[in-house]
């Protein structure tokens, strides 16, 4: 049983020369721990993914399964301290994001990888106009003029469809629908085409028309900008239409990845499995609705061995002293399945069983 | 925006009415002779008595003494004090003194005490926070009085920089050390406001936005964070700008100026009715101006504030 890194067994990225100069994005064996007053927090423990451009990779997991606060790490937005990222790297067009210089990182931030937030509301400021806002990703990294830089927003705010742009420019976020401003954040990210955007639960506070309207649009200009894309989500019916691959996170760690179809139809972790049962289904009314019992782990306290153990109705003794490494998951007769990996111990039983 | 302005401005009418008419009553329930008190120990002259109580209504009813009163103000007219002074003689000697005292500390308090607070924000748990902490503490718990002749002895007699009382100096010498002292305790609270509410600013969704956006420490802190934390600390200005404009009676005693903290006081205990209710009324006008003011200031502060 060998460790392998996932992202040797992703599928070819599309664009022809992102093979040379490796993914867009690679995070290796990333960790993040937070010190607390009840102690030391291991929120990431390991983590490894690749984004290449164009494509969509989606992160799945619960509230407290670390993926929102790898994707900070990944922004370099988190507070440090409390904050500690003691081993790991971040790579971006190959080169080591965490050795960069504070300068440096901010001069990525914002113009080669954007960041949209959950909670547009919250996440706009909301004493300065949405123009001004957006504005000000030109005039700071472009160091345009204020007059120019709210053309640009005016453009901006018709891109993403923003009804009556031009009138709406010097509104504040408070007159804005939540669907609209959602749409206002992700003109924020796009407005300097960075070559990957980090989506945390971008439909999240959304209603549910609003929803696909929202991923429908961010899509549309993923494909068109050709970028990168990093879909955090804990709503496996919004990643099942976007996404290209899915990297599904348990306790600071990937328990399962798959190209996206795979992962719906044959699961290779009992975790997935559970959050597939979950979805509500119509074939299935009057019946309970499955949940996966018992709580997320502590981080201060992670159980030993796999994580998900006390949850597992499949756990054994090896899953309570073992970990679990991310292994390769292959078919009954040992046919490779690119992209397909797991971190369970009987991966083969939860996929052929 | 212009209507709020107006409609706020036609209150100031019946607020007006209202509080001179609550400070003459209460003025003319306090026992004691106005007139028996120009002649000090002495006993008043009964001639004299009586003319001037004539001269000055002191015979009739409250409500006729106030209309004699009211309808002067709006004619212009502050009345004279029972020595025959104009009262807008008092007025505009004692005023400028106030004004200039009160301007000064509210600029000493406003600037450094806003400083110290994002000094004491950014730097919260380490030593300067500390320090910010430590200091506006006892700024807050010791007396005006005391604060006042410590730094006269200090400042005035051992170091000799300004001047220990009085205001021969003129502005700025004269006003520095007394506008600090009268700062202190307000320059203390407004350290403590903006920590408070800077550290609760920094720590919001859309300050993690505008460092995701790649913007500079400065203008994440001093525009971002900051137009958000000035909300409360602009209300507390606005409401200080106001009771700094009402004179500080112990300042102007411990550093000898002649304001109008000083004079209102002086003429409660003379019984000088038109004195005191005329000074009230322009402390009430200048209250609510500043009210005003500060109510403005949010809508420009806080575009989700709106007026009709």
């Amino acid at each position: 049983m060998t460790i392998i890194d996932p992202t040797d067994a992703i599928p070819a990225p599309r664009s022809g020369d992102a093979e040379k100069t490796g993914p867009l994005l690679e995070v290796r064996d990333l960790h993040v721990e937070f010190q607390t007053r009840e102690g030391l927090v291991k929120a990431v423990n390991g983590v490894n993914y690749s984004v290449d451009s164009g494509e969509t990779l989606a992160v799945l997991g619960e509230s407290g399964s670390g993926k929102s606060v790898t994707a900070q790490a990944i922004m370099g937005i988190l507070d440090m301290p409390p904050a500690r990222i003691p081993q790991g790297e971040i790579l971006f067009h190959g080169r080591d994001m965490l050795k960069m210089s504070g300068e440096e990182r901010r001069k990525l931030r914002g113009a080669r990888i954007a960041m949209i937030f959950q909670d547009a509301l919250s996440s706009l400021n909301p004493v300065l106009s949405v123009g001004y806002q957006l504005g000000e990703m030109f005039r700071v990294h472009q160091g345009l003029s204020r007059k120019e830089a709210k053309v640009k927003a005016i453009e901006l705010m018709d891109r993403v469809k923003i009804p009556a742009a031009a009138a709406r420019v010097n509104d504040y976020p408070h007159q804005f629908s939540g669907g609209m401003r959602q749409r206002i954040m992700i003109a924020m990210a796009l407005a300097l085409e960075p070559d990957l955007i980090i989506a945390d639960e971008p439909t999240t506070a959304l209603d549910v028309t609003v929803q696909a309207q929202v991923m429908d649009l961010l899509a549309e200009l993923q494909r068109e900008y050709q970028m990168g894309l990093i879909l955090i989500t804990h709503d496996l019916g919004v990643v099942a239409d976007v996404a290209d691959k899915i990297a599904v996170m348990y306790a600071g760690r990937i328990v399962e990845t798959a190209p996206v179809h795979e992962l719906y139809k044959r699961p290779a972790h009992p975790y997935t499995r559970g959050l597939l049962d979950s979805i509500p289904r119509l074939d299935q009314k009057g019946q309970d609705l499955y949940a996966i019992k018992g709580l997320p782990p502590n981080l201060l306290k992670v159980p030993s061995g796999c994580a998900f153990n006390p949850r597992c109705e499949k756990a054994q003794d090896i899953c309570r002293t073992e970990l679990p490494p991310l292994v390769p998951v292959t078919e009954r007769d040992g046919t490779e399945l690119p992209g397909r990996a797991s971190a369970c111990h009987f991966w083969k039983e939860t996929i052929h069983g | 925006m212009g209507r709020y302005v107006v409609r706020r401005l036609l209150q100031v009418i019946p607020v007006v009415i209202g509080v001179t008419f609550i400070i003459f009553c209460l003025v003319f329930a306090l026992p004691g002779d106005p007139i028996q008190a120009l002649a000090g120990d002495k006993r008043a002259d009964p001639n004299i008595a009586a003319i001037l109580r004539d001269h000055y209504h002191l015979n009739e009813p409250l409500y006729q003494q106030y209309w004699h009163y009211i309808s002067g103000v709006f004619t212009g007219d502050l009345g004279e004090t029972y020595n025959g002074r104009a009262i807008s003689d008092i007025v505009s000697q004692r005023f400028p003194v106030t004004l200039k005292l009160g301007l000064t500390s509210f600029a000493v308090e406003a600037v450094i005490g806003i400083l110290a607070g994002i000094l004491s924000a950014l730097k919260r748990g380490k030593f300067l926070d500390n320090v910010v902490l430590v200091a506006t503490l006892v700024l807050i718990s010791i007396p005006v009085f005391v604060l006042g002749s410590v730094f006269q002895l200090e400042f005035g007699m051992n170091m000799k920089i300004t001047p220990i009382s009085g205001i021969e100096k003129g502005w700025p010498q004269s006003y520095i050390l007394p506008a600090v002292v009268l700062a202190s305790t307000s320059m203390a609270y407004i350290a403590r406001l903006v920590r408070s509410s800077l550290t609760e600013s920094i720590r919001a969704d859309y300050v993690r936005t505008a460092i995701a956006k790649g913007l500079p420490r400065r203008r994440v802190i001093g525009l971002h964070a900051m137009r958000n934390s000035l909300i409360p600390v602009v209300t507390f200005l606005g409401f200080d700008l106001g009771a700094l404009m009402g004179g500080a009676i112990i300042t102007e005693r411990v550093f000898n100026m002649p304001g109008i903290g000083g004079q209102l006081a002086q003429s409660v205990y003379l019984r000088e009715r038109p004195v005191v209710v005329g000074l009230v009324t322009l402390l009430v006008l200048i209250y609510l101006v500043a009210n005003l003011l500060v109510d403005l200031m949010y809508a420009v502060l806080d575009p989700r504030i709106r007026y009709e």
